[in-house]
């Protein structure tokens, strides 16, 4: 039997069991939506294309499956490449569906070509052309399964509109995929030869990253964490793979990490990383990061490990099946399990954790930290959380105690304003009954605000939680520390009347300019049916601390206030090798 | 950190497709890496191609740029041939402008260095020349006088003495 390209696509999208994709359509890919009018796969039409590829990322992110982004060709493709960028950065699978010129008129600066799969080439998984229509059902299938496989990533696949409109046997599909699986190396030994450096550490800690919410491997991750009584601390990626509420969670590292998480962190002598990359916002100054430590790192990608820091063990490996191998090695042997070896170091730590809380003063003025805090409490820390970027998402950070892997949602890697709502609208997609809330400033929610009339379209209850302090905050805050408080281009005053902005796309709209307005504020919002954009005025000048200086070392951290703590000088680091 | 900086040959087998080299040459210079040389031809396997690559760096990069390629997913192979026993060879053709005068101090060296007159005209010759990169600088020094017009010079191949 003869199928159309088109026909194809929906067969193999089916075949990988997509129920949504999200898209806005165009010249080229006319023929794909007018199948997709025929076809059962529920599409999301988003009002700019960033909007699609970021909403087909929190769709990934929230629902652990791979996302699916179909724009048109030339605009409508490079619209996505942003997106593209920040799911390669933060190893989010998804698949990206661009519609292309057809292949006669590749090369000739037809009308609205690009060369989008040379113009990703650097920041997708891989990207395919496709040239002849028998390729095409293997090629997505292929896609798919690079997208997700090993470290996951975008794909992204261009569709000519003539390989849409020929035809091809349906046998086509099931040919043979031609790459090969992503080996898994064996493990055994360097899993032995971690356990051999547990064995000696007095001070050891558990530093978690994204790697272990893309792994699936959180329970595995709280079994060894039981099973060795050590304190965790994780990337800003990491958030959710470890209970927030246990007690042997320090919080995040880094620039804006915790006091405890950092002093740990400077002093303890085995650092176990899981699905983490030493990205230069946690490690800071690379010659005074763990400086006592013998290192341990666990990622399925090899150019990760001894990119940054040298490690004594490397195991290359998804994070759950290094985890199912060390802990089935610790049941084998209890000799392992530390007891009173470790004992100093938990109360060390208990001691820096009670000291140096994550704390902010309330004042006349909303405090941004105090809107998080109520959300946490008022969503029973139950919520989705997706964020902007800026002060609002490390306040989202520190603030939100996120027990469960895939509730945070956030861009780490590219730092991508904007990103926030669609990827709001892409987890509610994906999880209908969840409460989802994107805590935004107010200059992110200007880079995709017009998402607002998609989440209404599709009646998708979104709040957006605008910590409004008429800045472009993060930058100003660091003009007002390293520049001399000069404003240079970061005041947002004139910023637009949210609440009217949000009734004018069909949403629901409240503004809270007291503190004692931020409890009723976020009770109304959460009880609306609708998208909701919640306005709170928050005090303008309030900074994230503690706060790493850009290429200091993590104990010399600023708590604001005044407060800045000189670095411990820091011995040459233990048997580096 | 390994400060030596030396000239490192890689072999790399990858998957015969239009966007290959591409990729290659993408991963270099998104890393900021220079390629010194490259050359690059099918295999015995038609679909495969093989590519020889020289790069300077330290031990280090090199070991991360050998890691970068193999997570490329049409490079089947990264074999780093800086420490192996390896024959290598470049090939240069040289063209010639040359008076009678000159004619014969070629004709000369070609004969005393084995080299090959590919063709030998009025006007001058063209030259083939294959050695490892000293023999090639070598008959570049001496042709310059000779009237040496311009040249067009390969990369480096190379295979490992073991097997291959
Ligand atoms: C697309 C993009 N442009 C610029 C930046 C640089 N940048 C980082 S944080 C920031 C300010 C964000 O301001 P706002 O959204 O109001 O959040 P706040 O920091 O005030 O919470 C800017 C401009 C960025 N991260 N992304």
């Amino acid at each position: 039997m003869k199928l159309t390209g088109s026909q194809i696509l929906f067969r193999a999208l089916k075949e990988e069991q997509v129920e949504t994709i999200f898209g806005l359509p165009g010249g080229a890919v006319l023929d794909i939506f007018d199948e997709l009018y025929r076809s059962d796969v529920n599409h999301i039409l988003v009002r700019h294309e960033q909007g699609a590829i970021h909403a087909a990322d929190g769709y990934a992110r929230a629902s652990g499956r791979v996302g699916v982004c179909l724009v048109t060709s030339g605009p409508g493709a490079t619209n996505t490449v942003t997106g593209i960028a920040n799911a390669y950065m933060d190893s989010i699978p998804v698949v990206v569906l661009t519609g292309q010129v057809s292949t006669m008129l590749i090369g000739n600066d037809a009308f609205q070509e690009v060369d989008i799969t040379g113009i990703t080439r650097p920041c997708t998984k891989h990207n395919f052309l496709v040239r002849r229509v028998d390729e095409l059902g293997r090629t997505i299938r292929e896609a798919f399964k690079i997208a997700r496989s090993g470290r996951p990533g975008p794909v992204l696949i261009d569709l000519p509109k003539d390989m849409m409109q020929s035809t091809a046997d349906v046998e086509t599909l099931s040919h043979a995929l031609t790459y090969p699986e992503e080996r898994q190396e064996p493990i055994e030994e360097s899993c032995a030869r971690a356990l051999w450096l547990v064995r000696k550490a007095k001070k050891p800690l558990l530093f978690v990253g994204g790697g272990v919410i893309l792994g699936k491997a959180s329970e595995e991750l709280r079994a060894f964490v039981r099973k060795l009584d050590l304190p965790v601390i994780s990337s800003l990626m990491g958030l959710g793979a470890y209970p927030g509420t246990d007690p042997r969670w320090l919080g995040m590292v880094g620039m804006h990490g915790t006091y405890y998480a950092n002093m740990a962190i400077s002093h303890c002598d085995l650092l176990i990383a899981v699905g983490v990359r030493f990205d230069d916002r946690v490690t800071s100054k690379l010659d005074a990061f763990a400086p006592h430590a013998q290192i341990v790192h666990i990622d399925i990608d090899p150019t990760s490990i001894e990119k940054m820091v040298k490690t004594h063990v490397g195991i290359v490996s998804d994070c759950r099946p290094a985890l199912q191998t060390l802990n089935r090695m610790l049941d084998e042997d209890p000799s392992m399990v530390p007891g009173e070896r470790t004992r100093a170091w938990l109360e060390q730590v208990a001691k820096w954790k009670a000291k140096m809380p994550l704390t902010y003063h309330p004042g006349e003025r909303i405090k941004p930290q105090h809107v998080i805090e109520r959300l946490y409490k008022l969503t029973r820390g139950e919520a989705i959380v997706t964020t902007e970027v800026g002060q609002n998402q490390m306040w989202a950070a520190h603030y939100y105690h996120f027990d469960h892997p895939n509730t945070f949602i956030s861009s780490g890697g590219l730092g991508t304003m904007g990103f926030g709502l669609p990827a709001a609208i892409g987890a509610q997609v994906a999880c209908p009954d969840r409460v989802v809330v994107d805590i935004a400033g107010d200059g992110s929610i200007q880079m995709n605000i017009q998402e607002m009339a998609t989440a209404v379209h599709y009646g998708l209850p979104v709040k957006v939680i605008i910590l409004n302090n008429r800045y472009l905050g993060m930058v100003r805050q660091w003009q007002e520390l390293f520049y001399g408080r000069r404003y240079s281009q970061t005041d947002l005053d004139h910023g637009p009347n949210f609440v009217k902005l949000a009734e004018a796309y069909g949403a629901r709209g409240f503004r809270a300019e007291k503190p004692e307005d931020v409890d009723p504020t976020l009770r109304a919002a959460l009880e609306a049916q609708g998208p909701v954009i919640l306005d709170f005025q928050v005090e303008p000048e309030e900074g994230v601390y503690p706060m790493v200086k850009p290429g200091a070392s993590l104990t010399e951290m600023d708590l604001g206030n005044g407060k800045v703590l000189a670095g411990s000088a820091v011995p040459e680091k233990v048997g580096a090798v | 950190m390994d400060p030596e900086v030396r000239e490192n040959t890689i072999s790399i087998l990858v998957n015969n497709k239009p966007d290959v080299l591409a990729r290659i040459a993408g991963t270099f210079s998104g890393r900021g890496f220079n390629i010194e040389s490259i050359s690059a031809n099918v295999t015995r396997n038609p679909a495969v191609t093989k590519i020889i690559i020289t790069t300077l760096s330290n031990r280090e990069t090199l070991t991360k740029l050998v890691k970068l390629l193999n997570r490329l997913l049409d490079v089947l192979e990264v074999e780093d041939l800086t420490g192996m026993e390896s024959a290598r060879r470049e090939m240069v053709l040289v063209r010639l402008k040359t008076n009678e005068h000159q004619n014969a101090r070629v004709l000369k060296a070609v004969e005393r260095y084995g080299w090959k007159v590919i063709s030998n005209e009025p006007e001058g010759f063209v030259l083939e020349v294959t050695g490892d990169r000293e023999d090639i600088d070598r008959a570049l020094t001496i042709l310059e006088p000779l009237g040496m017009d311009d040249f067009t010079r390969t990369g480096t191949v190379a295979l490992a003495n073991g097997h291959g």
